[in-house]
């Protein structure tokens, strides 16, 4: 099966454990207004690849993978995925940590589709989940779409058992709102396999693609997030989570 | 040969070591493993602080200075030559310097007086004229005979440099010394194994055994000579150090008297840290020391391989990019059985980084395996990413050849200390032999007959099959000329400039690595991809020389991950080294070669003319194995995988690929990144305090 990959990256090492071969698949719903990848939005263009073809890449540089793996970003890889299923399937066979970094915007619990996603997560070590932002109002001015499917995402994970990284961007102004970073941290106390918080501070680095296409850069002007600032915002994250399961704790008890 | 376990020795598991030479044996029955965390460590002590500041001080006035600070220029440097130098005598834990005081730099004509006299002048010193008439008139320098031998051809090649950086004027460097047995038997001992040495050597008195007896007699006097040294700092090193701080003064003296016989290209300290650990461990064991002491006496003894000064010329450091010692210490690795060799004092060596802050020597290596112990694989990787001063070598891949005592010299050159030297051997060109295989002999630059006048390459395009054969006929010529030099520049060493302290601490037979070495192979394997891949045109100038090329085309690129053009890159080193072996080598060198040009590239891409890949004269060759600039455009493992390719046993002294990355591209930092979040389900564990992990909850309040 062939899917849009945009491009390979051979040596990541900030998506995922390890080091990592990172596949970016071409297509994405979103619009997010900090995206630093503009070029991979427009779906079913570009380069083609098959699942073998790209496990044969792999293979070329194994080698250097091996406390790695695989790793599938975006674009929203979630957009190819029959394509998606069968590359980890594959993969799984020989034996890659494989992980899926999306946004969880495609999900749906519709019949035709939760045994997707079921026969997807038997193939998936780790799903990295980027939540934009908590409240469905701001996070549809940040994205241009609704955050529900999202947090079902994140549940489903939840009840699947599926190993699960949070990524969130801060962005200076927004998404560093104390109330809404303490909202994220307690509706991630209720889920189950969260493993790991990552506080991703904005950076400016995708302007440059930006004017190559000839877009217009919504977020211009907004300076990257210092790593002070990260810092506090991982904070707060942490803390929600921490209170709100103190307080269910306290509950249970009574 | 000995027959008591000294007394010097109580304490330690005997074994072989204990009646014969054996510093392998030593370390294997007795140092400690440490699988622990950097936590035990000592900061710097109060002592250390004034004596690093008076050292920042005196590196202050040096660079004001221009360079150099104060240089001998009539006493010429042996082991005893002058008196005891200190920073500051009460406080200096570990003592002695190459001349009467730090920062004076020594005078060493053996290896060639013209180069002394030089790196003089270059900084407003003028050598004593009595000192450069002896070594004019009466006594030959290193360089006076390797001149007086080369042939018209080898000062060809020399000029035009197709074969450049040669060890013919200045030290060749790349032998260490066990200095660790200075420590472990004390000199008589010593004495006494080399005195049995010498009268081994018997029979008929041919060369070879003449030579040998002569050498070993030098090498007594060396160490007779060393123990002198000792006597002037009052120590007297007859027997075994007895405690830590005298194993590692016992040991540095060994080191010292090196350097002040030798100024070497890399004058490499060895394999210490574990072997030191075991000295440390008793004296901790004991109680008779502290670990502030422990450290303390690490951190003076780092100080003295930082302090290590020779004078040199300009010309030189250029080459060099700088004034390297490569005072190179080998930590860690893992032993034969299989057990890791990491001790608290690998940990010390490394915390000298922040007790004393960066520093480019000693140049501090650790020999990298999978099986070093998780904690101090950390430890690296935090003091890597504080001081961008640490080295790291695959001993997986060294141990299967040099077993678990070898050290590296200089920056990669694997060797059993004690029992292995080299002779190192510089560097052909073999992007320049290439375009000598183009033009019949003819030197692209200089426009003169270099080569051997073979029949050039006709037509206006290249043909691979053609190129190639002629380039094999090339490669040839330059590795027998290429030999051929380097044994007249060995012989010549041992003969004038002979390492007696250095050879003094190793075995009677010793196995000799002739090294040799090769720049410019990314250029030859892109321009033979591309005469292979695409068109390349010839452009020759009115006397018909090839002296540029038009590549029409595209064709594939060394460090892609593609074996199109790998396979050319691996088939040169072989065949090159396959070359280099049908020659006869000096000594019975074992011949080896090594591909890592890591400063000089620059210095050799300025003498390599135009080149059939579209590189440019005066263009920079990729440093070592490493793609040519820019044109891996695969990501960082495709790359890594091409220079992967190159096979080890042809390039046994070492492959070199330069890699820098942003910090940002390595991993996450952990302060914004926090894993384990599980932790925070334990929230029973939020009311008694668990929550107050450090890893998850820095900075957070309760």
């Amino acid at each position: 099966m062939n899917g849009y990959v945009h491009s390979i990256d051979t040596f990541g090492t900030v998506d995922g454990p390890g080091i990592r071969f990172v596949v970016f698949t071409q297509g994405c719903p979103m619009r997010c207004k900090y995206c630093h990848n503009p070029d991979t939005w427009t779906p079913k263009i570009g380069n083609q690849m098959s699942v073998e073809e790209i496990l044969y890449e792999y293979d070329k540089c194994k080698e250097f993978l091996r406390n790695g793996g695989l790793t599938v970003t975006g674009g929203e890889p979630l957009l190819q995925i029959d394509f998606l299923t069968e590359l980890f399937r594959e993969a799984k066979k020989k034996n890659i940590h494989t992980c899926l970094d999306t946004s969880g915007i495609v999900f749906s619990r519709a019949d035709g589709q939760i045994q997707k996603f079921d026969e997807l997560m038997k193939y998936t070590d780790l799903v990295m989940l980027d939540i934009k932002h908590i409240d469905p109002e701001q996070h549809k001015i940040l994205t241009k779409q609704d955050n529900a499917n999202i947090l079902d995402f994140a549940k489903y994970l939840s009840e699947k058992g599926i190993t699960t990284w949070i990524r969130h961007v801060v962005v200076p102004g927004i998404t560093d709102d104390p109330v809404y970073l303490d909202r994220l941290g307690v509706f991630l106390a209720e889920l189950k396999t969260v493993k790991a918080l990552d506080v991703l501070p904005y950076h400016t680095m995708g302007v440059v693609k930006y004017e190559k296409l000839g877009i217009d850069y919504p977020l211009k002007g907004v300076e990257p997030l210092s790593k002070e600032d990260a810092i506090k915002a991982r904070d707060i994250i942490l803390n929600g989570i921490k209170r709100a399961r103190a307080e269910k704790l306290k509950q249970n008890k009574q | 040969m000995f027959t008591e376990f000294a007394k010097e020795w109580e304490g330690f598991v005997a074994g072989q070591w204990s009646r014969n030479i054996d510093v392998r044996d030593f370390i294997m029955k007795n140092y400690t493993q440490y699988n622990g965390d950097e936590s035990f460590l000592a900061g710097p002590t109060e002592a250390t602080k004034t004596l690093w500041a008076q050292v920042m001080e005196l590196s202050k006035k040096e660079r004001e200075a221009g360079g150099v600070l104060d240089l001998d220029t009539k006493i010429v440097s042996t082991i005893v030559s002058h008196d005891a130098g200190y920073l500051n005598k009460d406080l200096e834990k570990i003592v002695g310097f190459q001349t009467d005081k730090p920062f004076k730099r020594s005078l060493q004509p053996f290896g060639g007086i013209r180069m002394a006299e030089g790196a003089c002048e270059s900084y407003g010193y003028k050598v004593d004229p009595e000192v450069s008439e002896i070594f004019t008139k009466y006594r030959k320098t290193h360089n006076q005979g390797v001149f007086d031998v080369y042939t018209p051809e080898m000062r060809l090649a020399r000029k035009s440099a197709i074969i450049t950086g040669l060890p013919d004027a200045y030290g060749r460097g790349r032998i260490i010394g066990d200095y660790r047995r200075v420590a472990l038997y004390g000199i008589d001992m010593l004495m006494k194994d080399k005195r049995a040495q010498f009268d081994s050597v018997t029979g008929t008195m041919n060369e070879h055994n003449i030579r040998l007896r002569e050498e070993l007699q030098e090498q007594m006097k060396a160490l007779g000579e060393l123990k002198e040294m000792a006597a002037k700092y009052g120590f007297d090193i007859s027997k075994p150090a007895k405690n830590a701080q005298e194993a590692i003064q016992w040991l540095y003296f060994g080191y010292l008297a090196a350097v002040k016989e030798q100024n070497g290209a890399a004058m490499s300290i060895g394999r210490t840290s574990t072997f030191l650990d075991i000295f440390i461990e008793r004296d901790l064991k004991n109680g008779v020391i502290t670990e502030e002491q422990a450290q303390e006496f690490i951190d003076h003894f780092i100080m003295k391989l930082r302090l290590v000064k020779f004078a040199r010329t300009p010309e030189y450091n250029s080459l060099f990019s700088g004034d390297p010692t490569w005072v190179t210490e080998s930590i860690g690795g893992v032993n034969v059985m299989g057990q890791h060799m990491v001790t608290k004092n690998s940990f010390r060596y490394l915390n000298t980084l922040d007790n004393l802050g960066t520093a480019p020597e000693p140049n501090l290596t650790v020999l990298w395996s999978v099986n070093l112990p998780r904690t101090f694989k950390e430890y690296c990787a935090k003091m890597s990413i504080k001081s961008s001063s640490i080295q790291y070598e695959n001993d997986d891949m060294m141990r299967v050849t040099h077993g678990d005592d070898y050290a590296i010299a200089c920056c990669v050159s694997s060797m059993r200390v004690g029992k292995e030297m080299q002779f190192f051997g510089a560097r052909a060109n073999l992007a320049k032999c290439l375009l000598y295989a183009i033009n019949g002999g003819v030197d692209e630059r200089l426009g003169i007959q270099v080569g051997p006048k073979y029949r050039p390459v006709e037509g206006d395009y290249l043909d691979f099959d053609d190129v190639m054969a002629k380039y094999e006929d090339m490669m040839r010529w330059l590795a027998n000329l290429y030999v051929n030099t380097l044994n007249v520049i060995h012989y010549m060493h041992d003969k004038y400039c002979y390492e007696r302290l250095q050879m003094s601490l190793h075995d009677r037979d010793v196995k000799r690595y002739f090294a040799t070495g090769i720049a410019g192979l990314s250029v030859v394997a892109d321009s033979l991809s591309a005469i292979k891949y695409a068109k390349v045109k010839c452009i020759r100038n009115e006397a018909g020389v090839v002296v540029d090329y038009e590549v029409e085309g595209d064709f594939p690129k060394y460090g892609n991950n593609d074996d199109r053009v790998d396979t050319i890159a691996v088939d040169i080193v072989e065949k090159f080294m396959g070359m280099i072996r049908s020659n006869y080598t000096y000594r019975d060198g074992v011949p080896t070669t090594s591909i890592l040009t890591i400063t000089s590239n620059v210095v050799y891409g300025k003498k390599t003319g135009n080149t059939p890949d579209g590189r440019k004269q005066g263009v920079p060759l990729a440093p070592g194995a490493n793609p040519m600039h820019g044109r891996d455009t695969h990501g960082a493992t495709a790359s890594l995988a091409s220079v992967a390719k190159l096979p080890f046993k042809d390039a046994q002294d070492g492959i070199s690929n330069t890699f820098s990355i942003i910090p940002n591209a390595l991993g996450k930092d952990m302060q914004v990144f926090v894993g384990d979040i599980d932790l925070i389900n334990a929230a029973d564990g939020c009311e008694n305090g668990a929550c107050a992990e450090p890893t998850l909850n820095t900075g957070i309040a309760d």
